[in-house]
Formats: structure tokens, sequence, C-alpha cells
């Protein structure tokens, strides 16, 4: 900050009263904003507060209804991303817009103009990612790199073309804490050459490390400007929430060891099952009941898998190497593991835990068809559904979990991420299940639902059934869980207790180092 | 087996071969833009009765290649707007096209049956094709076999080194993310569609005007189902297309052959052995998933609709 203070402050960008309307929804309502060169700029706010939305306009793939947008004071109206880039805006996206099929050179050279011979792209992108700390191999099948690899490729593939305002979309949501700060020292780097970061994030420690402004979105309106080091994270939190969050009742960490053991996972190991899969090593632990096990780790470092081993998806070699209260269940498909009184609650909402164009009380019964046949089904063999008895299920779900909804029974494909997620843990709560083995429950679900998510989490928990959660939020799982494990590489840590584990600790473990080193 | 009897047999695999070789090559083009298009059969044989009719019409062969390029280029046209322009399902709207090309040619053709064709004429290239054996193999054939060699190296060059290729096999592997590049993906699916179009034409030009010089309904028999098939046996790759082709009509010509011989196999058997060629070869690439994965286009049959 102090040096963009000293030189003389110049606007780059300015938003000025931008609008954006979807149907009957105002995804950004009047926002103003501006950027000055040399500058990072933070913008915040919840999912689905209207920050992709406004990217979008800025770069482009949308366009405003309203309001006008001023590079170096003159309006431009951005028709195009290729207009965006003309004028020096780049941008590295969230979800990443990498080709898997083609190799890194290739997906750089889609994005420099024509006159670029393929040939020269590799010795180019290599020149920029020495310099600013970012090692790749440009030969390399994108589809083969791990995830913070290829954020390295869409930062490299937005550098080369020498863009004066960056924006970057929750780039560390898939980074482990350590390759986080590589990321900070090369962004440092880039506003010391008097580049301009737009930095979108809903993670307020790092905002208030990195960046020299921050705007607050809520519900698509700028809710306030303010400068991040002035602030306290939770000062930070009250303007992006509206409301502060009421903490949640953790479990005190009783160490009883003659709990029951609900699940055993022993000596579990399964070959990897498709091209772009992780083979699971060797993996044991135990979750006795009443407790919260959280593994953590970075996507794709064998969770999925394991979710998939321990839910029946996928049946294992040897029956032993998954109890459920001292029954082996290896061998057993999803649907005796959900009648012994398991529940599972997979990571996609569409497509894995529900069906988009189902109504809710059909998606109820897709998980409970057959562990509640006495109640859902009639007619014998010929197995009826019965709409009442489902209907009933649903508006006790409704109620516990605070779903909101339009309409009595709508699709589960209207509602919003929060609430889907609500109904879709909701019918597994609701049949005290004594496991609930839950695959990232709260990602991308606003602060509030979350919460109150993992309250449920805690209170299932309290009445005395086992609850694993996978997740790669830190921050959630040493708020619930009572140990944590980290997935890296298909193998899992020693279980690390949740109130005395430090983050680097989880960190180090999340890159692979093991249990001995970290500690 | 004496050098003419080998000459004589190359000869007809190398006709039997050149028309799936160039439909494939076209529908290869498609699928790796991403678009699925099952109406080669179709675009083929209107190819054919087009291809016959003008040749009748002007007396030019060539015309009639002419002809049929365009008709299919236009007919793969209307796949194009309701796939893309329309997003339409990419199988239900290929299998309507192909019924509608095998239905309109009927039609069309009607009054073509039993007319004497026109045969394209070999084209000798001089001095090349007075080389013992390999001239008489490679450099007195018709044009459209001189075509269907340029055009599978071009289309390798093409598709691997140039970066219009490159922006073809992007388009295939994640459209979103080529939109969200400024690439004008459905311009790019537009081009490819009308490519693969206008070389199933001229495919189905070469079985009216080469193979068999004259119209009968439904002439192509399935061959724009081996193009397809070709496609995948090749796992997208130009130059594996031309081995499969040769393999397919190899197996084609044998079963002429062996029945011309006598040899004590149902005509039924040896007509049906392409079809169980090609599934047994998908069956086997099945199996690398990997390698499959690698090359397959990731949103082939996925309809693209740009942002609001």
């Amino acid at each position: 900050m102090a040096a963009s203070e000293i030189a003389q402050r110049k606007q780059l960008l300015a938003v000025e009263n931008l609008t954006k309307v979807f149907g009957t929804l105002k995804a950004n309502d009047g926002v103003d904003f501006d950027i000055d060169e040399g500058e990072i700029h933070a913008l915040l706010g919840e999912n689905g507060a209207g920050k992709s939305t406004l990217v979008k306009m800025l770069f482009g793939t949308l366009q405003p209804d309203g309001g006008q947008i001023l590079w170096r004071s003159k309006p431009q109206i951005i028709t195009k991303p290729s207009f965006a880039r003309q004028l020096g805006i780049g941008m590295v996206f969230q979800h990443f817009s990498l080709f898997d099929s083609l190799s890194v050179a290739e997906n750089i050279a889609l994005s420099l103009d024509a006159s670029t011979p393929l040939s020269k792209v590799s010795e180019e992108a290599e020149r920029v990612a020495d310099k600013y700390g970012l090692s790749i191999n440009a030969e390399a099948m994108v589809g083969d790199l791990s995830v913070g690899e290829r954020q390295r490729v869409e930062i490299i593939r937005c550098l080369l073309q020498k863009p004066n305002l960056i924006i970057l979309d929750e780039p560390t949501s898939v980074l482990t804490p350590q390759e986080s700060d590589r990321l900070f020292e090369t962004l440092e780097t880039l506003r010391s050459e008097g580049k301009s970061i737009l930095y979108i994030s809903h993670k307020l420690d790092e905002v208030k490390r990195l960046c020299d402004r921050a705007t607050v979105l809520r519900h698509g309106k700028v809710v306030g400007h303010c400068i991040p080091a002035d602030e306290t994270p939770s000062s930070l939190a009250a303007m992006m929430v509206g409301e502060s969050i009421h903490t949640i009742r953790k479990v005190a960490d009783e160490t009883d060891k003659n709990r029951e053991i609900v699940l055993s996972v022993q000596n579990l190991s399964q070959k990897p099952t498709g091209p772009f899969s992780t083979a699971l090593k060797d993996i044991s632990f135990d979750v006795p009941a009443g407790e919260v096990f959280g593994i953590a780790g970075v996507a794709g470092n064998g969770q999925f898998e394991l979710f998939e081993a321990m839910s029946g998806e996928r049946m294992q070699k040897d029956a032993a190497m998954i109890t459920f209260r001292n029954d082996p269940i290896g061998h057993k498909s999803i649907n005796e593991r959900r009648k012994a009184g398991a529940a599972f609650s997979p990571e996609e909402r569409f497509g894995h835990a529900a069906i988009a164009t189902l109504s809710l009380a059909d998606n109820i019964l897709l998980s409970r068809h057959a562990s509640d046949a006495n109640v859902y089904l009639s007619g014998g063999i010929l197995k009826i559904a019965k709409p009442s008895a489902l209907r009933k299920t649903l508006s006790r779900i409704v109620e516990t979990m605070d779903v909101r909804k339009s309409g009595e029974n709508p699709d589960a494909g209207t509602l919003s991420g929060g609430n889907l997620q609500k109904v879709i843990l909701g019918r597994e709560f609701d049949r005290q299940p004594s496991l609930l083995i839950v695959d990232q429950p709260t990602w991308g679900v606003d602060a509030g639902a979350a919460a109150r998510i993992r309250q449920s989490l805690i209170d299932l928990s309290k009445s005395g059934s086992a609850v694993v959660v996978i997740s790669q939020d830190l921050d959630e799982l040493l708020e619930m869980c009572g140990r944590i494990a980290v997935m890296s590489e298909g193998q899992m840590s020693e279980p690390q207790q949740a109130s005395t584990v430090t983050r680097e600790t989880l960190g180090l473990l999340m890159g692979g180092a093991n249990a001995g080193q970290a500690a | 087996m004496t050098p003419e009897i080998a000459i004589a047999i190359f000869l007809t695999i190398a006709t039997a071969a050149t028309p799936l070789l160039i439909a494939a090559l076209g529908e290869l083009v498609v699928e790796r833009s991403g678009v699925l298009n099952l109406g080669v059969e179709g675009m083929m044989v209107m190819g054919a009765v087009t291809g016959f009719g003008a040749a009748q019409i002007t007396g030019s062969a060539y015309l009639g290649l002419l002809a049929a390029i365009i008709c299919g280029a236009l007919f793969s046209l209307l796949f194009g707007v309701l796939t893309l322009s329309l997003a339409t399902n990419q199988v239900a709207t290929g299998l309507s096209l192909t019924l509608l090309g095998l239905g309109a040619s009927g039609m069309i053709g009607e009054n073509f049956i039993g007319l004497p064709g026109i045969k394209l004429k070999a084209i000798e290239i001089p001095l090349l094709s007075d080389i013992p054996v390999i001239g008489r193999l490679l450099f007195a054939q018709d044009l459209i076999f001189y075509i269907s060699i340029l055009l599978t190296i071009a289309i390798w060059y093409f598709v691997f080194k140039t970066r219009a290729g490159l922006t073809l096999r992007s388009v295939g592997d994640n459209h979103t993310s080529a939109h969200a590049l400024g690439i004008n993906v459905l311009k790019v699916r537009y081009l490819a569609v009308m490519f693969g179009g206008a070389c199933a034409g001229l495919a189905g030009a070469h079985l009216s005007l080469v193979y068999t010089p004259q119209w009968t309904e439904n002439m192509t028999a399935g061959r724009g189902w081996i193009a397809l098939a070709l496609v995948v046996f090749a796992s997208w790759r130009p130059l594996r297309i031309v081995a499969g082709a040769y393999l397919f009509g190899a197996v084609t010509i044998a079963q002429f052959h062996a029945q011309a011989q006598g040899v004590a196999i149902p005509s039924q058997l040896l007509s049906s052995l392409p079809y169980i060629a090609t599934i047994i070869v998908l069956v086997l690439i099945s199996t690398n998933k990997r390698m499959t994965m690698k090359n397959t286009p990731a949103s082939l049959g996925k309809p693209f609709v740009p942002d609001r």
C-alpha cells in the first residue's frame, strides 16, 4: 500500500451503477467501485451475493442491463472476452477453464493472439513461469495435473497476455495453505510491478492480509467499502453476512475409550477405478459413537474414492475391510448398508445426491426406498410409493431444517444450493442413522445455511451416532470435529486431535508430509 | 499369386476403402468439434443421388462430384441449424437426417434407376504411373482416390499442427472454456459440420460414379455407419482411419472373392463381417480407458447454449 500511496493514485477501472437482472432476481443492483493501479482490491461476499455476475460483466461474458464501466476514465462497452483482454483485463477462473485433453502449452497457446507461432509457446510460457516462481512442465497433459498446478497454468496463461488488471475468482478455495502462500507471493510481486488485482473471496483472513481495499457485496448490492487492514475478521464478516452468525456449540472432547466403535476401516486398499481416479492405500481408522470424525485434504486425493468405498457404491475385496457395528460390510450393497442403519450424503448434489427434475418428495424416496420400505411403499412386491407418507416426511424435514422453497413440493432443481443441501441432509437426519457419512456438507452453501447444517451434524453425534465429514474446508472441520485425518495421494494420515492440532500441521499433511515430519 | 492379381486385388480394395475413408475423415472433423452427426449415411446417399443426377444432366462426372459436395454440405447445414442454433438432441436429429436422406434420395432417384452411369475416368500421372507395380497402384487412379490421400494428410496436419486445428480440438474438449476464451463455438461447429457433410457427399458420389456407376435405391448399404464406427475405431486420429478404412475395404472384397471361389460360408455371414469387425474393435479399444479418454472429444454430443 505504501508504495502506491506515495506514487500518485491513478484510477484504472471504475464501475458505476452497474445492474444485471435475471428474470425477477437483481443479481447486481447499482454496483459502484473502483480500482487503482498497483492495488489489490478485494470483492467480498457470500455465495450468491453477485460477485461472479459482476466479474462476468467486467470480462465481457455477460452484458449489463444498466450502468457503465470506465477503463482509464473512459466509458467502455465490453462486448466479449477478447475485447476485455485487448483493454488489458485478464481473468483466472474459479472453476478452471482449462482443456483436459490438451497439453499445458496448447492450453496456453489458445489464449494468446494468433501471431505467436505454436512452436514458440512453450518457451514463452516457461520464461514467465520462472519469473514469477510458477514451476510447470509445458508438455504435460492438463488432465494429469493437480489442482494447484492447474491454477498455475491458468495464471501463466493470464500473465502472458500482459494484463494491467488481473481478476482472480476464489483462487485459494482448492489450495493447501502452503500453496496459498506461494500464490500470495506471486500476487505481491505483481503488485510491486504496478499491476492491479481484483481478488474475489469470502475468506476474511486472506483479504485482511493481502488486499489494500475491499468492496463488500450482499444480495447484489454494495454494502460498504473498507480498508481491510483497519477491520477485524468479525467486522468484515458482519458486513458480508449482514448479521452476526451464531457460533456452533461443539461437543466437549470426551476421550472415553469405552464408547462403541461404530465404523471401523481396516487396511482398505483399492486400485484406481478409472483414468482420473486415485488408488486407496492401506487406510485404517475407527469412529466411535458420539464422534464427528473429519477427513481433510485437497480435492482429488482419494476422498471421493473413500466415500464410494464406505457407502458401498464400490464394494471391497475383503468384507472385513469395513466393519459397521462389528458386522463386516465390505461385500454389502448400498441398500444393505442403509438398512443396517448407515446413511450417506455424497458431494455432488445433482446426479448423485438428488435428481433435479424430480420433486422433493420423490427425491426422499430415492434414498429411503429400501431402508424405510414399510413406511413409503405399499402393495407388496409391486412396491407402490405412498405420496402422502413422503409429503409428511418432507414437511417434517422442511420444518426442522428451515428449508426455503417455492410451492409445497417443487422440483429439486428449483431450490438454491443451500436449501437443497438442507433437504438432502434432512432426509438422512430424519432417519436417526447410527452412522452418517457426508462429503462436502457445506460446499457452495451460504453462511447461514452452513451454520445450521454443521449444528445438525453435531447434534446427531451428540445423540450417540458416529459422523464422518469429508471436507476441503479446514475451518469447518476444526469447528466441528473431535479428530481430523488428512488424505494425501490415497493415503490417510494419523488422526489428529482437533483441539490441539495446528493449521500448519494439517497443511503439511495435505501436501503429503507424513505425520512425523509434520508434528 | 501373380503380381497382376495382387495389383488387381489392391485396386478393388482401394475402391471399396476410398468412400469409407473420405466419409470417416469428414466425420472425424465434426466429432473433434464436439458434434456427433449420425446422419452420415443419409448425407452419403444424398451425395450419391445428386452426383449421379448432375452427371447425367451435364454429361460430366466432375460436375457430378461438385454437385454432390455442395449437396452434402447443404444437407448437413439442416442438421447444423437444428442441433447448433436450436440445440436439439444430436442423436435423434442425426438419425432423422439418415432417414430423411434415404427417403428423399429414393424419391429423387426414381427415374435414374436402370440408366447407364457415367464413370469417373482414371487419371494416369505422367512418369510416376510408369513405375513398376507402385505406379499402377498409386498413380493411375481416379481423382477421388488422390483426394482421399491428400485429405488424410491435410486433416492430420490441420488437426494437430495448426492453430485452427487447436481451436477445433478445444471446442470439442470443453465448449464452456472455449467460449470463455472468446472462441465462437457455434461458428467452429457449423464449419466442422458442413465440412463433414461435404466429405460425406463426395464419398457418396464415389459410389455412384466410380464404385458402381449407376443409381440404385439405398446404394450406400450401411457404409455411412461403418464410417461412423471407423472414427471411434481410429480413436479420433486421422492416420488410423486410413488403416481402418483399408481393413474394412479388404474385408468387403474378401467377401466377394470367397463367394466367387465357392467357399461354403453363407453370404449373409460374409456381408456382416465388417460390422462384426467393428464391434470387436470397439470392444478392444474400450478396454484402454485412458487412451480413449485422452483422444475422445469430451463434449461430444453435448449441445452448447451460450450464456445470456
